[in-house]
């Protein structure tokens, strides 16, 4: 059985982010100093994520589709409580870069992908093991579209991820956006494979980067 | 009619308000429409003669609205001299006659009809400077845009300048490529031209977000718009008076147009796009409406509203299929048509929106082409092309399709076609 002792930094952790994961406790029993990256909105992402798969058809709420989005759910807590396990491990270096990894978008959208959520659910957790943390989020397009709508696209891209630390308690004056649109591609040419490498968010550290802790 | 004409001769420069005369009558050559007239430029007398006449043959080449035909030694070279053969200039297919003198720092030009066997007007025009330099050449461009409203009754576009950028900087760049000059330092976007001509505004890409810029280009004054000083700033365009600058702005929810005074002051919203991006904004010449780009129903489209907001419209059909994307309108000085980039089978073409019809024309076919703006004749445009392999600069006569490129700079995008400029620089 856990210790009274052990849980206390959990409770704390999960007041200060204001809300709990139904299915939290059973995975507290099993390594209590480990808290899975808080899930924002549940119920509200859900819709928003297969709208996002699907954008412009109607979303069908069939029982396979529910069982569907709840194992991803839970596959997704379960990753980021193997993400934070594996970042409470890590040296400081090793958790700049994973705070500073690029995430990537798909094709003209600024909503986040699962892939990106699971990297951001990372990096929320080590802006939170590091309140004097600040970061700058920079939004990049790909080549296509024209130069001027790219900027706004780039700048609603840095905007859904300060939104995405927003919601999940991260004080808003500790994250900067900007955008750099198709001005500054990652890679040059206009291949998928180097478009899908230019439509990304770049992080930049711009305060309390030396000697990052992990979660505990 | 000759009679008519005949009076008209000795007015040295009649204002481009008679372009019609009394009664209806058109001054300069009677030609059959979609007919460009045959006008034979004389070589110039004079030192540097050879060159003016070059240069006014290729500025109405440039124009599009008559066929030249240069340096004849068949016609008099001056006004003094005994008339012109005008039976043989007609076999030759010159319909009208440009005769050129220059001396003692001025240009005299002496146009004629040929057909009706009469000088139709002349001008006289300070050129300054040393032949070839920016100051002679400004007051030569200007000089062919007289000796074309003389000839067709419109002047030319000639003493115009036209912005761009290329690695980071906006340059400034004469209507026939010369004089290329940077007039920014860093990370500059989106160049557009106050209606005088006196001044440029940007947008200038730092690290921490993107800021307007407006330069007075007589002073070299450059003074930064601080009424949303955070965020995205971007796609600025002056009011019709010069007063203010609308753009994009956008913090963190999508952005929108603004409009903000250039001397300071609060900015007031004009778009209301609920986290859509609402950019690259052109105001129409009676400064009333703002034509823009906006994502609010999914694909990027064109709009129109008001310059408070209000009455908001599409301006074309809306894109049914996954590929449409119009962006970039710019609003024609005669404001009868917008030009914008259209993408068409996954490339952009420059395509004109007629406002009293609402049908679009599409103008280009070869390589990707964007960002078009009007010259101020409202028939010329200055777009980006890559059909060379790198981005350049490219004019489109509306009118006709023909294209020549401007510039060759390895890079060259966003051009803003200036207004007519004064002779002097």
């Amino acid at each position: 059985m856990p210790t009274s002792s052990t849980h206390r930094p959990l409770r704390t952790t999960l007041r200060a982010v204001g809300f709990l994961v139904a299915t939290l406790a059973a995975a507290c029993s099993k390594k209590p100093e480990i808290a899975p990256a808080p899930e924002a909105a549940p119920v509200a992402a859900a819709p928003a994520a297969s709208a996002t798969a699907n954008p412009g058809t109607p979303a069908i709420d069939t029982a396979a589709e529910r069982a569907r989005r709840d194992a991803a759910r839970v596959k997704a807590r379960d990753d980021s409580v193997a993400a934070a396990r594996m970042l409470a491990s890590k040296t400081a270096a090793e958790l700049r870069a994973t705070l500073i990894g690029t995430v990537y978008f798909d094709y003209d959208r600024a909503e986040l992908r699962d892939d990106t959520r699971a990297a951001l659910d990372a990096k929320l957790l080590i802006l939170q093991a590091n309140p004097a943390l600040r970061i700058r989020v920079q939004g990049h397009t790909d080549e296509r579209g024209s130069d001027e709508y790219n900027l706004a696209l780039g700048q609603r891209r840095a905007a859904s991820i300060k939104r995405f630390f927003g919601d999940r308690g991260i004080d808003d004056r500790r994250i900067e956006v900007v955008s750099f649109g198709r001005e500054r591609p990652a890679v040059s040419g206009e291949e998928d494979s180097a478009r899908a490498k230019n439509r990304r968010a770049e992080f930049e550290i711009l305060a309390g980067g030396e000697a990052l802790a992990g979660p505990r | 009619m000759r009679r008519w004409l005949a009076g008209l001769s000795l007015i040295v420069a009649a204002s481009p308000a008679m372009a019609q005369g009394p009664g209806g009558v058109r001054i300069g050559l009677t030609y059959a429409p979609g007919v460009k007239p045959g006008v034979l430029v004389a070589l110039a007398t004079g030192p540097m003669g050879d060159s003016a006449s070059a240069l006014i043959g290729r500025d109405l080449d440039f124009g599009d609205r008559v066929t030249v035909i240069v340096g004849s030694a068949l016609a008099p070279a001056t006004a003094q001299a005994k008339l012109p053969n005008y039976a043989l200039l007609a076999k030759l297919g010159a319909a009208g006659l440009v005769q050129l003198e220059l001396s003692l720092g001025r240009l005299r030009a002496t146009v004629h009809d040929v057909g009706a066997q009469r000088v139709l007007d002349t001008l006289s025009v300070a050129v300054p400077g040393a032949g070839g330099t920016r100051a002679w050449r400004a007051a030569v461009h200007a000089a062919a845009d007289e000796v074309e409203r003389i000839l067709t009754g419109t002047a030319g576009v000639a003493r115009t300048r036209i912005a761009f950028v290329k690695g980071g900087r906006t340059w400034v760049v004469d209507s026939d490529g010369a004089f290329p000059e940077a007039v920014s330092d860093g990370s500059a976007l989106s160049p557009a031209w106050r209606r005088d001509g006196g001044a440029l505004t940007w947008s200038t890409l730092t690290n921490s977000g993107t800021r307007i810029q407006v330069k007075e280009l007589g002073s070299g004054r450059l003074l930064g718009l601080v009424a949303t000083p955070e965020g995205l700033n971007i796609t600025p365009t002056f009011s019709a008076d010069g007063s203010a600058i609308v753009y994009a702005h956008g913090r963190e929810s999508g952005s929108d147009l603004w409009i903000a005074p250039v001397a300071g002051g609060d900015a007031r919203r004009v778009t209301v796009g609920r986290g859509s991006d609402n950019t690259s904004p052109t105001v129409s010449p009676d400064g009333r409406r703002v034509a823009f780009t906006s994502g609010r129903a999914g694909r990027p489209d064109l709009y129109v509203a008001d310059l408070d907001g209000t009455n908001t419209d599409a301006l074309t059909d809306l894109g049914l299929d996954d590929d449409s994307y119009r962006s970039g309108p710019d609003w024609s000085g005669d404001g009868r048509a917008i030009a914008f980039g259209t993408r068409i089978n996954g490339q952009f073409q420059v395509a004109v929106l007629s406002l009293r019809d609402r049908a679009t024309r599409i103008l280009t076919s070869e390589g990707k082409n964007e960002d078009p703006s009007w010259a101020p004749d409202g028939r010329h445009l200055v777009f980006t092309s890559n059909r060379t392999g790198h981005p350049e600069l490219w004019v489109v006569d509306a009118e006709s399709g023909r294209v020549r490129q401007l510039t060759r700079e390895r890079g060259a995008r966003l051009s803003a076609w200036s207004p007519r400029l004064p002779a002097t620089p």
